[in-house]
């Protein structure tokens, strides 16, 4: 046990370094830079300025020493320019002598936002708070309604409640969010069909969250991903149920309630576990796509400024976080699938 | 004139869609009366669940099919007075159709028509990229599994770093202006649409080297029509100038691709080590074949079940990850009137007017549920053999 999470740990820190080189490479392009440089330092300026500008400001160096630098591995870029130095790590009017060699993500500094002028790390930290709200909120309401109609689905394979618990599956993994957001807005708040219940928009949410102001966005979220964990869970519920030891205990006279509660949902459970970590890379999706539509201003309403407004730094942490989620998760799916099912030892 | 009213609006649209509803009589008739020797095709008119699903995939495709017939106005065009304005406004100026089916969008275009008009985009794009994400994890996912050791290490390494990826950062980071000015989605294309020739090739020479005739027949066609589409779609230079694709489709297109082909290699993988153990695997390989014959003639066509039932799930997830981008304006051009980009346009305006947005996200919706309907039936009549 100890030698696969070792493994896996190598696997995922190196996964990690890949991806966030990736996105450090593609954000970091030279058409990029140079909008930077012209939204920085004026619009009109020459190609030459504009290479000027890039080199005062450490952006002309190599990408792996820039990628080493914005990690926290290489020491800071400095320069020395009639008396006055600057550097990555020291910040305007601080002492030279005083700054720091390495600043990176490893020594927390995560870098500074020219959208909203701020540090990245408080926008990220504000902002991740809002969507993890919203997160619980959609955790709650999904995964036990996901697990109900998976196991009451596949409770009895085929029956006419099987049936249409498995097309409300389908369909709702038909819907993606711009799809219901848009109905549900459309239905229940607008006052066209006179069913103006809710709020078309979450910015509110920011402060004050209420049932009326957060429940579509939830919802919303929510209903994609449950099609999916109930049909996971269905499958896994139907083959529990035909397993020989369910034969078994109906032979002995156990009721129904007791079979399906006692013998086969702990079994049953196991599959969907995974699927539901594995959803957070999912639901990371639909986050973004239903904070844009509803204007909740959390992570992925910051991921898509950031994205739109070319701001690297912000962009790059957004992607830091996007990616430490992803990954995490998929950890302790596996460990968590070793956990749960005592059949499976990995080496 | 008077507005149609909500019953007559129906009555006028399904009677648009005459061409559709002949088609699908004629495609049903037929597909029913051969059904017994159609195979899996045929079996699939057992199942009720996949005839509806089908029926509605081949609604959609109809419809892309006959959209200029159908559609009603030009999906571009816009009409003063026609702003905002709800289903079943008559159209007082000029000399066409005198009614907006679906009303008007916020620029005064006819929604009816651009949702018509939309199918289109949608219903070339997804399958074609689906294919290609195939034929990309098929080459790659065969001999990942088939051999094992350190090239399946790599490659399952690779796909799993960009299946780790958020596909909405990749698609902000890919599909940008800036990225369009560095060339890079061109250079991606160019690897990626190279698999389908390599695939066809290795499939072609495996099987009849034995033949060099013949072989030499099917390489020189595969050759010459792949290299001339490719150098059409990925390089734009099309020496005769008839295949080309707009840049910002393509980068659409090349993302779509790349997001796709990880989670095909990994199926394909899976199964093919699954089939290697196989008694006719082993039988081929003393034999003496080829490992590409026995990997693309042997293991390929005993794990079609699952591939096909995927390819139809894949091409509703594509359809959504189309709209997804559409939806953040990313790619195609504002005008476009694919069903994504009419959502996005529409979904500022909800409060005031509905029906833009409502029109192409319904009809997106039914599209997908369609494709997996049929998956779920062509995955029960497979089960069944």
């Amino acid at each position: 046990m100890f030698g696969f999470l070792l493994r896996r740990f190598g696997t995922m820190v190196l996964t990690a370094l890949c991806l966030t080189f990736v996105v450090f490479y593609l954000t970091n392009l030279p058409p990029n830079l140079e909008k930077i440089a012209k939204t920085e330092a004026g619009s009109r300026i020459s190609d030459a300025e504009v290479q000027s500008w890039l080199e005062k400001n450490g952006y002309a160096q190599p990408i792996l020493v820039r990628y080493g630098e914005w990690l926290g591995v290489i020491p800071g870029w400095t320069r020395t320019e009639e008396g006055v130095t600057t550097g990555r790590c020291i910040a305007r009017g601080q002492d030279p002598a005083e700054a720091a060699t390495r600043c990176g993500v490893i020594q927390g500094y995560w870098g500074f936002s020219n959208v909203f002028k701020e540090p990245v790390s408080e926008i990220i930290g504000k902002r991740l708070g809002l969507t993890g709200w919203l997160m619980l909120f959609v955790m709650l309401l999904m995964v036990p309604s996901a697990l109900i109609i998976g196991v009451v689905a596949g409770m009895r394979e085929g029956s006419r409640l099987d049936r249409s618990l498995s097309t409300f599956s389908i369909a709702s993994t038909a819907t993606p969010e711009y799809v219901s957001g848009v109905v549900f807005i459309t239905l229940f708040a607008t006052p066209m069909l006179g069913m103006n219940w809710f709020k078309g928009t979450a910015t509110s949410a920011a402060d004050d969250i209420t049932f009326w102001n957060f429940f579509l966005p939830v919802l919303t979220i929510a209903l994609y991903g449950m099609g999916y964990i109930a049909r996971m869970t269905r499958a896994s519920m139907t083959e529990v149920m035909t397993a020989q030891y369910i034969r078994t205990a109906r032979l002995k006279g156990v009721s129904f309630r007791n079979i399906v509660l006692k013998h086969a949902l702990r079994n049953a459970l196991i599959a969907p576990f995974t699927v539901i970590m594995l959803q957070f890379a999912w639901l990371l999706n639909g986050v973004v796509i239903v904070e844009t539509l509803f204007n909740y201003k959390g992570f992925g309403w910051t991921l898509v400024q950031a994205a739109g407004n070319n701001d690297i730094e912000l962009l790059l942490g957004c992607s830091v976080v996007a990616v430490f989620v992803v990954l995490v998760t998929q950890l302790i799916s596996d460990i968590g699938y070793v956990y749960l099912n005592p059949r499976i030892r990995i080496g | 004139m008077d507005a149609l009213s909500w019953g007559s609006i129906i009555v006028a649209v399904l009677g648009r869609f005459w061409p559709v509803w002949i088609a699908l009589a004629v495609t049903y008739a037929l597909s029913i009366t051969f059904k017994r020797r159609l195979g899996l095709y045929g079996k699939l008119f057992d199942s009720p669940i996949g005839m509806i699903g089908f029926a509605i995939v081949m609604f959609w495709v109809f419809t892309a099919l006959f959209a200029d017939v159908i559609a009603t106005h030009d999906p571009l065009s816009q009409i003063s007075g026609m702003k905002n304005k709800l289903p079943g406004t008559p159209v007082t100026s000029g000399d066409v159709y005198p009614y907006y089916l679906f009303g008007g969008d916020n620029l005064a275009r006819d929604v009816f028509s651009r949702m018509v008009e939309g199918s289109r985009i949608v219903v070339t794009i997804a399958p074609v990229a689906t294919l290609f994400a195939f034929m990309v994890g098929i080459t790659l996912g065969l001999p990942a599994g088939y051999y094992g050791g350190r090239l399946d290490t790599v490659l399952s390494f690779l796909a799993n770093l960009i299946l780790a990826f958020p596909v909405i950062l990749l698609f902000y980071l890919l599909v940008t202006p800036e990225m369009v000015e560095t060339g890079l989605p061109r250079y991606m294309a160019a690897v990626l649409f190279l698999f389908p020739i390599v695939f066809l090739a290795i499939l072609w020479n495996s099987r009849f080297y034995v033949q060099p005739t013949l072989r030499n027949i099917y390489l020189a066609v595969t050759l010459v029509v792949g290299g001339w589409v490719y150098l059409g779609l990925a390089w734009n230079a099309d020496p005769l100038g008839i295949i080309a694709m707009p840049a910002n489709i393509l980068i659409v297109f090349v993302s779509v691709v790349f997001v796709n082909s990880p989670t095909v290699f990994r199926i394909v993988r899976g199964l093919a080590l699954e089939i290697q153990t196989r008694d006719y695997v082993a039988a081929a390989q003393t034999r003496g074949e080829g490992p590409w014959y026995i990997m693309l003639w042997e293991i390929l066509p005993n794990a079609r079940g699952p591939l096909i039932v995927d390819f139809c799930l894949r091409i509703g997830y594509t359809t959504i990850l189309l709209g997804t981008l559409g939806f953040f304006g990313l790619g195609l051009e504002p005008e476009s009137p694919d069903w994504g980009s009419t959502i996005n346009q529409g979904r500022r305006l909800l409060s005031i007017a509905p029906h833009p947005a409502l029109v192409p996200a319904l009809s997106l919706m039914s599209l997908v549920l369609g494709l997996n309907l049929l998956a779920d039936g062509l995955r029960e009549e497979s089960l069944k053999d």
